[in-house]
């Protein structure tokens, strides 16, 4: 610590280039710029390199926080990347996506007087450099074992468990239904915070390391996990909470409303904000309703400014202070001026001629939630109001895919359908077969995700080296 | 990347047989279930029932009405071209047991995924009879595939150039007040399908259908294929798509089929700017 206390450490972050707000709400291309090198290094030299580095605490998969920075102050951008991926496979997407304020960054001991050390930043400039600079190399892989282990599913749990596979030497299969791999990161998350030649860079790396992903295959229907088991010497099930939940209201079933996941596949997955170049249609109309407070709403409301409506508003029952959105992407949001209604529920969906017309809300009470925590807030009798809109998007919300556990014999559930496995395992009621991500906790984030499917591929080695 | 074995014109101008090399599907797939296809890098993903499936061979069939953009781009594609994506087998298959005598009521398209569905309802023991319709005689499909398959086949064309002059369901009508039926099932345009739902209901005889609604992933993730049935909202990916006809709310499903009729138009004219010389005729 020393030599850091001889100067003034600034209380602030470096700043990160952003496209101007005006500009951006009408493209699709990347909000944050990123750090130049000179400003990665800038921002380096403010960690204090802690003793005790509680940072790492706060990582789920214990990134070597303080060593990786020290790496970029040194300028040894190789060597940073190197350290990252010793505990992470996609640094490109969590140093973009990561609740960053509420994991490393939370725990920062710069943060007690000032902003914490800006990690995702940083691990973002470093996977962004080694990108362009090295393509990815040097990643070691041990000797073959023989062992053949199937993934179903591509997300972040699914990637992260066959990177771990393949480099202990297992022969690695993931079975992917839709037609291009990286589950929410490919069909939720917008090009606009996560571009998706990232995603799609990453999925490379995997094929280099021999990892073979087979698209289009529907587990449970076109090979049921029996099939699998008989073929593979293990499984590891990441299939998401990716089954949309409606709120059962009147009208719901109205052309133009939509649920976030089908609104955001057809932009992102489908890329219908090129239509009619790409063939599949979206509608947007000028006014959008979002409903719910998430990540997975702000990324709806921002994804209709940018397709062309002329006003978004986000609909959310309680404060802006318990909406479970990053800070960063309510700011940006209200940035690129999305509309905040706040304390306001949706009662019904008003339609005329199959059509939605406007969206009646009510206020509720309770905006502040007592001690006790987020008690339930009610309406305020007559207080009923209606917002003319053209388009609703859904966003409240997912449960589990059912496909894989309908079918699936032998696989314990919890009540809510979720699969009932070890969280340090991963391991499942039936031998052999191993799951995490969203399927197991429900819908959470990208690093938690890619931390299930870290300690899932420990504990498949662990038993492939036993059996 | 699925390759095209066998393309043959079924109907003149507008209906094609496709027999697709699609060996683990074929190994799973049964009767009432469907694929989704994509074409190419940009293309929309589209869902096709199965209209024949073949596992010794390895192969699928479809029937493909070109009717917009994807379906008409699809129509000159031939043996030997290849298809990016296919996607399946999707949803549940199709109920068969023996229930006795089943009548099968089939409209436009939905003549051809009837056929297998035929075929296992007969080796289940059932007597089955199909009624099939169409505008003319010359727009009528798969004659005599369902004359074979079936113990008795009736035609209902509208001008009356062939079999019965009508509608399906006034020849369903009929059968059902001389013979009676213990099940129904019917696939075709929702509009068939909503009127033979209303003319099976006073005689009170189970109806199955197969709904069409717009779908992209066909896996339970977007919702966008979803359904009211008995009131209760249902995704016709992965709950059907076979549902009680009894059950439909039909204003919505055939509301819900008309929202991107500005943007299929939009996108079919472009392609056809472009492509002119590819469509027959
Ligand atoms: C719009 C949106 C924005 C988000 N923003 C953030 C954010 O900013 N930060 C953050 O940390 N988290 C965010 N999340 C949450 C995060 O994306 C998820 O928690 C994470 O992706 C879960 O990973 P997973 O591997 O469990 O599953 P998923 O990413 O859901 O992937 C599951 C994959 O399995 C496939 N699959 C499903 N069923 C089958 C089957 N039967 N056979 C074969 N394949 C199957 C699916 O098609 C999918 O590709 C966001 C989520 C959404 C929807
Ligand atoms: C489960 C299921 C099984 C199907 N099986 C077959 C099949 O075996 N053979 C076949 O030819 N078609 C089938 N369809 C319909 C087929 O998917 C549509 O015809 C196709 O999506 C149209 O695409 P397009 O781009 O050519 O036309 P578009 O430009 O998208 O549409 C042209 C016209 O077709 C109508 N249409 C669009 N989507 C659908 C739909 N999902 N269902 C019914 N009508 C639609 C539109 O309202 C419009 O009038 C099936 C649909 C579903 C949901
Ligand atoms: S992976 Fe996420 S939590 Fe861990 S250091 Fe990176 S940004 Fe922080
Ligand atoms: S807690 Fe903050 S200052 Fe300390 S090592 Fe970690 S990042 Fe650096
Ligand atoms: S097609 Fe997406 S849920 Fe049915």
């Amino acid at each position: 610590m020393t030599e850091n206390n001889s100067k003034k450490i600034s209380l602030i972050k470096t700043p990160i280039p952003e496209q101007d707000p005006a500009k951006r709400r009408s493209n699709f291309e990347e909000v944050t710029l990123g750090y130049s090198p000179e400003m990665a290094m800038k921002e380096a030299g403010r960690c204090l390199q802690c003793k005790k580095p509680l940072c790492i605490e706060g990582c789920p998969v214990h990134i070597p926080i303080p060593q990786f920075i020290k790496a970029i102050k040194e300028g040894d951008f190789k060597k940073s990347i190197d350290l990252i991926k010793t505990a992470s496979f996609l640094p490109a997407v969590c140093g973009r996506v990561c609740p960053q304020e509420d994991q490393c960054e939370k725990n920062c001991t710069l943060g007690k007087k000032g902003e914490p050390v800006a990690i995702g930043r940083l691990e973002r400039f470093a996977a962004d450099y080694a990108m362009q600079s090295w393509n990815g190399a040097g990643i070691e892989i041990t000797k073959p074992t023989g062992k053949r282990v199937a993934i179903v599913g591509s997300g972040p749990s699914g990637l992260t468990c066959a990177y771990d596979l393949a480099r202990f030497g297992h022969e690695v299969t993931i079975f992917e239904a839709l037609h291009e791999a990286g589950g929410v990161l490919m069909y939720g998350i917008p090009e606009f915070r996560l571009p998706k030649r990232i995603v799609a860079h990453e999925i490379n790396l995997l094929k280099d390391m021999g990892v073979e992903i087979v698209t289009n295959a529907v587990i449970g229907k076109l090979i049921s996990i029996d099939e699998i088991m008989e073929e593979f010497d293990a499984c590891f099930i990441g299939t998401g909470a990716g089954l949309p939940k409606f709120m059962g209201i009147e009208g719901e079933n109205l052309n133009g409303v939509y649920s976030a996941n089908e609104f955001l596949t057809r932009t992102n997955l489908m890329r219908a904000y090129a239509f009619p170049e790409y063939d599949t249609p979206i509608k947007i109309g000028k006014r959008v309703a979002v409903i719910g407070g998430g990540n997975v709403a702000m990324d709806a409301a921002r994804s209709a400014l940018r397709l062309g409506a002329k006003e978004a508003a986000i609909i959310y029952r309680r404060s802006e202070k318990e909406m479970p959105a990053r800070k960063e992407e309510i700011h940006h949001a209200k940035e690129e001026g999305v509309n905040f209604e706040l304390c306001t529920a949706p009662v019904r969906v008003i339609g005329e001629e199959g059509w939605v017309k406007a969206i009646e809300c009510v206020r509720m009470d309770l905006c502040e939630a007592d001690e006790s925590g987020r008690r339930r807030p009610m309406p305020v009798k007559g207080s009923e109001f209606r917002i003319p809109v053209d388009i609703v998007v859904v966003a409240i919300g997912t449960g589990p895919n059912p496909l894989v556990p309908q079918s699936t014999i032998k696989l314990v559930l919890n009540d809510c359908g979720y699969i009932i496995a070890d969280e340090e395992t991963g391991q499942t009621s039936r031998e052999g077969v191993f799951s995490g991500g969203d399927i197991v906790t429900g819908a959470a984030t990208v690093i938690l995700a890619m931390g299930a499917g870290k300690k899932a591929a420990k504990a498949i080695h662990e038993y492939l080296m036993r059996t | 990347m699925a390759k095209i074995l066998e393309k043959r014109l079924i109907r003149h101008p507008d209906v094609f047989y496709y027999r697709i090399d699609a060996p683990l599907i074929s190994r799973k797939a049964k009767p009432g279930q469907f694929v989704i296809i994509r074409l190419h890098e940009k293309g929309e993903r589209i869902p096709l029932s199965l209209a024949d499936i073949n596992p010794e061979q390895g192969t699928i069939s479809l029937i493909v009405m070109a009717v917009g953009k994807t379906t008409t781009e699809m129509s000159t594609l031939n043996a030997g071209d290849g298809i990016l994506d296919i996607c399946g087998p999707l949803g549940h298959p199709t109920h068969i047991e023996k229930y006795g005598r089943v009548i099968l009521v089939g409209g436009g398209f939905g003549v051809a995924p009837l056929y297998p569905i035929a075929r296992s309802l007969k080796e289940a023991g059932n007597e089955v009879i199909v009624i099939m319709g169409a505008r003319s005689k010359d727009l009528l499909i798969y004659e005599n595939e369902m004359q074979q398959a079936c113990d008795k086949a009736l035609i209902t064309t509208d001008d009356g150039s062939k079999g019965i002059k009508g509608v399906v369901t006034t020849a369903l009508k009929q059968e059902l007040e001389q013979n009676g039926a213990n099940m129904v099932m019917a696939v075709g345009p929702a509009i068939m399908m909503k009127f033979v739902s209303e003319t099976t209901k006073p005689f009170d005889i189970k109806t199955i259908v197969s709904l069409n609604s717009i779908m992209i992933d066909g896996t339970g993730m977007c919702g966008g294929c979803r359904v009211s049935i008995g009131g209760k909202t249902r995704f016709a990916c992965t709950d059907g798509p076979d549902f009680d006809g009894h059950q439909v709310d039909w204003d919505i499903l055939i509301n819900r089929q008309k929202t991107y009729l500005n943007e299929e138009k939009e996108s079919f004219e472009a392609w056809k700017k472009h492509h002119a010389f590819a469509i027959c005729e």
